[in-house]
């Protein structure tokens, strides 16, 4: 096997390093350059849907693709309740617990029409319409009249018994209505529970949002998940044929072996791979076959929480590392 | 010496066209104690970095022919610092090395984007989810 792919035994992986730099090899040169990157670098798009995106960056060190996804999960900014103000809440949940609940609603506002608020300020002069949008909900319930008879349902009995993220409204401030005419500020799901509610039971508040990073709450973070995993690698050593080579398969998930005309398995998808070893417990299939991954192809996904998609998270995780490396290549050296 | 020489050329007229835009945290990066009297060995505290930066900076840096050592580590995990230490073959310093380095790591993040948004406009990949 090639020096990168990563070993997968029954109980340990072996040659999990990199070892392409200058000076590890003879034969090889190793140092960074820009124009071989180009010529070897590859992205292969799997999907893209609006809110998940699957694909393949090849060629490429862990220590960069790492950074990409530790960027989308923790420094790509996005909106979220920062402040909550109850002018009403007569409902069983408590204030604090209403409010981070609110807090952690996803919310579909493009973070790229907010501008970051200065902690600098005064805090009564902190939040202007350029940083802050402001959501209200405002919700009572009542008993239903015109309810059938013997119903012993909640959501036939009384009227807004159940309140959902949808019912948070946008109270636009300023110019924001303009501002924000081609993207209507809603929540991305509309159908989480936020309360229960009983006749005579009032909910009545603002939430103000503010632009974060995930690193400070999970909150603002952009994305639901964003992995990789390394692209599997099943290496046959030795024909597996009979019924030997359907037990084989039946090793793997579906889709990844299949047998060919001569009874004989091969190695159909390995990408659909998911390494469970499952394989190298059967001593039938002892020294047969050797499971690996490749150390520098890297299989993303990513899945966006709503206010952006998730190319952009990615986009924006690229610009992220780039801006940290020109600005830090600028700040002047104390000593 | 004509090497070293371009180097700072290219230095100087970068730190031109970007200062007037943008301001620089002074406290951002500093020296630490133990570097070697003609800089080619020295160690830096970047403040309110982690393994993102870290990490990556470390490999490119590696990457240089001219740097012999390149490792960084993260004192204490409940303080925000990060510290690097370069040490080169003696013909660049230790912060020529840095400043390469950030700035390969810059163009890398270039050609990413690029080859992303060629890949995008290119289409071809399914929009629903298999």
């Amino acid at each position: 096997m090639g020096d990168n792919i990563v070993g997968i035994e029954y109980n340990r992986v072996t040659n999990a390093s990199s070892t392409d730099f200058p000076g590890h090899s003879s034969s090889e040169d190793n140092s960074w350059d820009i124009e071989k990157f180009k010529d070897q670098f590859d992205i292969q798009i799997s999907y893209i849907t609006e809110r998940t995106a699957n694909f393949d960056l090849v060629n490429i060190d862990t220590s960069i693709s790492n950074a990409f996804r530790r960027i989308m999960i923790a420094e790509v900014p996005s909106v979220a309740a920062e402040a909550v103000y109850m002018f009403m809440n007569t409902s069983v949940i408590q204030d604090e617990v209403l409010a981070h609940r609110i807090g952690l609603i996803p919310l579909k506002i493009d973070p790229d029409l907010l501008n970051w608020v200065d902690k600098t300020q005064d805090e009564n002069e902190r939040y202007t319409e350029e940083n802050t949008v402001v959501l209200s909900l405002d919700v009572v319930c009542s008993k239903n009249t015109h309810a059938p008879k013997n119903s012993t349902n909640p959501k036939e009995l009384y009227k807004n018994a159940h309140v959902y993220a949808k019912d948070l409204k946008f109270e636009p401030q300023g110019n924001q209505a303009e501002r924000f005419k081609n993207s209507p500020v809603v929540a991305s799901d509309p159908d989480i529970l936020l309360a229960k509610l009983r006749p005579g039971q009032e909910i009545s508040l603002r939430a103000h949002c503010v632009l974060g990073i995930g690193s400070d709450h999970a909150k603002f973070s952009p994305v639901a998940t964003a992995s990789y995993r390394l692209m599997p690698v099943i290496d046959i050593k030795e024909p597996i044929k009979g019924s030997s080579a359907k037990r084989f398969q039946k090793c793997f998930p579906s889709g990844v072996i299949a047998i060919n005309n001569n009874g004989e398995a091969y190695v159909k998808d390995a990408r659909k791979d998911t390494v469970s070893r499952e394989v190298l417990r059967h001593d039938e299939f002892d020294g047969k076959v050797k499971l690996g991954r490749k150390r520098d192809h890297f299989i993303f996904n990513v899945e966006s929480t709503g206010a952006m998609s998730p190319e952009e998270i990615f986009f924006k995780s690229v610009r992220v590392l780039k801006n940290k490396a020109q600005y830090l290549r600028n700040c002047p050296i104390s000593q | 010496m004509a090497d070293s020489e371009d180097v700072s050329m290219v230095e100087e007229k970068v730190e031109q066209t970007e200062e007037q835009e943008q301001e620089y945290d002074l406290e951002k990066i500093k020296l630490l104690p133990g570097s070697s009297d003609d800089g080619t060995a020295a160690s830096f505290q970047i403040i309110d970095e982690d393994h993102t930066l870290g990490n990556a900076i470390r490999y490119i840096i590696m990457k240089n022919p001219e740097v012999e050592f390149c490792g960084y580590s993260i004192p204490h995990p409940s303080e925000n610092k990060l510290n690097i230490r370069i040490q080169t073959y003696g013909n660049i310093t230790a912060l020529e090395a840095l400043h390469q380095g950030l700035d390969n790591l810059a163009e890398l993040c270039t050609v990413i984007e690029d080859r992303f948004s060629e890949k995008i406009e290119a289409g071809g990949y399914k929009t629903v989810e298999p």
